[in-house]
């Protein structure tokens, strides 16, 4: 455990080094915002949609006395997107998408000597290949939430619609009513931390992938597990660094 | 001129290369022969600096690499190119994008520059027009002249090839081997390869090295190879049909 930590950290100071080329790391970053921000965005917004609609539903079939308003419908919601579904639960879709990727890339890349191919080059690898990751992941995320927010509550709002069980002025008075901008804050710091966590613990235990095919699947797996449980236990520590 | 001076390298219990020291000549294609499992893959991955050997030196020139600092190394590796057994392509690159990586990464070339020097790394490999395929779409032979092109494209001092010849048919194994030699002989540089294809021993070796259980056996050249007085060589020279009958 304690040699994992190291050798984590000792690839973070590697990946942080000076680009050995402004252009090539340029020309890497623009390829992994449309690889790893982009290309997810059908499936943050697909999920997203769904996910406000299910909590809004759901918060409307729980109210059951008459003596709370309807528009904490949209309260609810509003609060769970911003504070856990979008940043966490999208994040941890991101674990599978992004991060199960760039493990696979990176160790496939390991067991078939590219990596080695670069390090003779004198090219430095983890600088050339997770940095870009780690950044455009960084920048792209937060953006990426920003659509889950802006759709969850959209499909909070058509679910309500649809089932009736909420009128739009009572679903749009509850999404005004007492809302704390910090929450949007809290949200974004939390995804550049999940962000941070699944590029560099996916290209680490990429990069540290031995053997043939079978070890790139293995690696894959303690990838998106390990960064699963990171993101849950970051999310409990931010929340209580940060909200508490 | 690449010399190695009393390396060693244990990996765990095992020792895998024993106080081996040898030289590697300027304009000459050195090959390190041996049969699977004698080290001389740990050997090359020594001299390449992707192993760090646990005694003896690595000399390039006079500059002693196995004792530099990681960034300094950089230097020497930049002097450097290497063919891989897998040819080691990015699979994610056209040959023409291969091929232009390290000028992209080293030089301050222009992109007609850059192209200009691909074109002509692909005409030495005679693959010319071959600059947007994947490398998915290339035969054995033609990733294995591609990633030639690419270690040729800096102009390096020491070209390393590790079993170049490993899964292609003779007559193609034949025109890497001739590639090869004849590329070290125009640039001048100081060419190691690591094989156990007796032909390519026969056929290019200037200089041969035989290992056998981590320990340097024999050293000599490819006239001497077949007529040596040492039973371990000749054990491993002659263990195939045809070989026994090259010497009858």
């Amino acid at each position: 455990m304690i040699r994992t930590v190291g050798s984590y950290v000792l690839l973070l100071r590697d990946a942080f080094r000076r680009p050995d080329k402004g252009s090539v790391f340029r020309k890497q970053l623009m390829f992994e915002f449309q690889s790893l921000g982009i290309e997810s965005l059908g499936i943050v917004l697909f999920i997203s949609a769904f996910t406000g609609g299910i909590a809004a539903l759901q918060t409307a079939y729980n109210i059951d006395s008459p003596l709370i308003p309807l528009t904490m419908v949209g309260f609810v919601t509003r609060q769970s997107i911003i504070l856990e579904f979008s940043p966490t639960i999208i994040s941890l879709i991101l674990v599978g998408k992004v991060g199960s990727r760039i493990t696979s890339e990176i160790g496939t890349m390991k067991v078939t000597e590219q990596i080695d191919a670069l390090k003779i080059m004198g090219v430095n690898p983890v600088n050339y290949l997770i940095l870009p990751k780690i950044t455009a992941a960084m920048i792209m995320n937060p953006i990426l939430i920003i659509f889950s927010v802006v759709i969850s509550l959209m499909g909070g709002y058509l679910a309500c619609e649809l089932s009736g069980l909420v009128t739009l002025a009572d679903y749009m008075a509850g999404l005004r009513y007492e809302f704390d901008p910090f929450t949007v804050t809290y949200a974004i710091i939390k995804t550049v931390v999940f962000a941070f966590l699944i590029t560099s613990v996916s290209g680490f235990y990429g990069y540290n992938t031995e053997g043939g095919a079978l070890d790139v699947g293995n690696s894959s797996t303690k990838a998106v597990v390990n960064t699963s449980i990171l993101i849950i236990l970051f999310d409990l520590i931010l929340t209580q660094l940060m909200l508490v | 001129m690449i010399e190695i001076r009393h390396i060693s390298k244990s990996f765990k219990e095992h020792q895998v290369l024993k106080d081996v020291s040898a030289t590697f000549e300027n304009g000459q294609t050195n090959l390190i022969i041996g049969q699977s499992g004698s080290g001389k893959t740990v050997l090359m991955k020594c001299l390449v600096g992707l192993y760090q050997a646990d005694e003896g030196q690595v000399i390039y020139d006079n500059r002693v690499f196995s004792e530099m600092p990681e960034l300094e190394k950089m230097t020497i590796r930049k002097e450097v190119g290497m063919l891989f057994q897998g040819g080691a392509l990015f699979d994610s690159k056209t040959v023409e994008e291969n091929i232009m990586f390290p000028l992209s990464m080293f030089t301050k070339q222009s992109f007609e520059e850059k192209r200009e020097r691909v074109n002509f790394c692909l005409k030495r490999v005679n693959l010319e027009n071959s600059n947007k395929l994947l490398p998915s779409e290339l035969s054995g032979g033609m990733t294995k002249r591609v990633a030639i092109a690419r270690a040729i494209s800096v102009n390096p001092k020491y070209l390393f090839c590790d079993e170049p010849n490993s899964g292609l048919d003779p007559r193609t194994a034949g025109i890497i081997d001739n590639l090869i030699s004849e590329i070290t002989q125009e640039y001048k540089m100081t060419t190691v390869i690591n094989t156990h294809d007796m032909n390519s021993v026969l056929e290019i070796g200037e200089k041969v090295i035989f290992i056998h259980e981590g320990k340097l056996w024999w050293t000599g050249d490819k006239n001497q190879v077949l007529r040596a007085d040492n039973e371990e060589l000749n054990n491993f020279v002659f263990a195939s049909e045809l070989t026994r009958r090259l010497k009858k």
